[in-house]
């Protein structure tokens, strides 16, 4: 039955939000982390979404048309340093070398993952509510 | 075919077609975010045209009597009111009235279901 399987699809999109909502956390927990050398500093994390096309193996065709995480990715901004000597972390000239997160853009991209999250908890509840008043169809 | 199955067949295959319409909009409102997605809809119209001529009037006993299975099934491409530049093409706000909108849909449908059998039920019990 159709509607069965917009909990599925809504559920795989709730999933994925999550993710994106655990990278943006991510990010901003480490923002104003530094690091002793370009290579090390950390780099703010982008989720980016695919639509489920094939049956998933472990389970039925449940989640077809949902979306899944198609991978985790470095924001390729290049990583600025700044001197300061007297840091522990600092390399052998004095530089650190900063994350290259920007709160601003965090906070937006928490936003609208929580936005979208809502949006999908909104389809479930309707969809439930529209089961329930199915099975009910007979009762009176 | 008896009476009851003529009475609710029409109604049936609108409770599916509707059922279907809103798998496929939580579908597009799941992939909002996903690059180069092609937001669908089911033209409802035409899959209730086909439905409803699809009732094959018999004059022999050795003719078919079901129509057969649509291979369509009524999926179409939204077309954008803006384009996006990731290639997306779900509007968010246009998902979520036509959900709404399909949602009462749903339900109206069901309430009318829900009428022919209690009138059924009201002629069979004869009270």
């Amino acid at each position: 039955m159709a509607l069965d399987n917009i909990f599925g699809i809504a559920g795989s999109a709730l999933n994925a939000q999550t993710a994106r909502m655990n990278a943006t956390a991510s990010n901003l927990a480490n923002a104003s982390a530094v690091a002793g050398s370009d290579a090390t500093a950390f780099r703010a994390k982008r989720v980016t979404f695919k639509t489920i096309m094939e049956q998933q193996s472990n389970s039925p065709e449940i989640n077809k048309g949902g979306v899944k995480v198609a991978g985790i990715t470095d924001d390729p901004k290049p990583i600025s340093r700044m001197s300061d000597p007297g840091n522990p972390a600092a390399d052998k000239d004095g530089y650190v070398y900063l994350a290259n997160v920007n709160e601003m853009t965090e906070m937006v991209e928490m936003m609208a993952a929580a936005r979208s999250y809502q949006n999908n908890v909104e389809v479930v509840n309707t969809a439930r509510q529209l089961t329930l008043r199915t099975l009910d169809i007979i009762k009176n | 075919m008896n009476f009851i199955d003529r009475a609710f067949s029409l109604n049936e295959k609108s409770l599916n077609v509707r059922a279907q319409r809103m798998e496929v909009l939580s579908r597009n409102i799941a992939n909002a975010d996903t690059p180069h997605f092609k937001a669908q809809d089911i033209d409802f119209k035409s899959i209730m045209k086909t439905a409803s001529e699809g009732a094959v009037v018999t004059t022999n006993v050795n003719h078919l009597t079901e129509a057969p299975d649509q291979t369509s099934d009524g999926l179409k491409y939204r077309i954008p009111y803006n384009v996006s530049f990731d290639g997306n093409t779900v509007e968010l706000p246009v998902e979520q009235a036509k959900f709404g909108q399909y949602a009462a849909d749903y339900q109206t449908t069901l309430s009318i279901l829900e009428n022919r059998i209690s009138g059924i039920r009201k002629a069979l019990r004869g009270d």
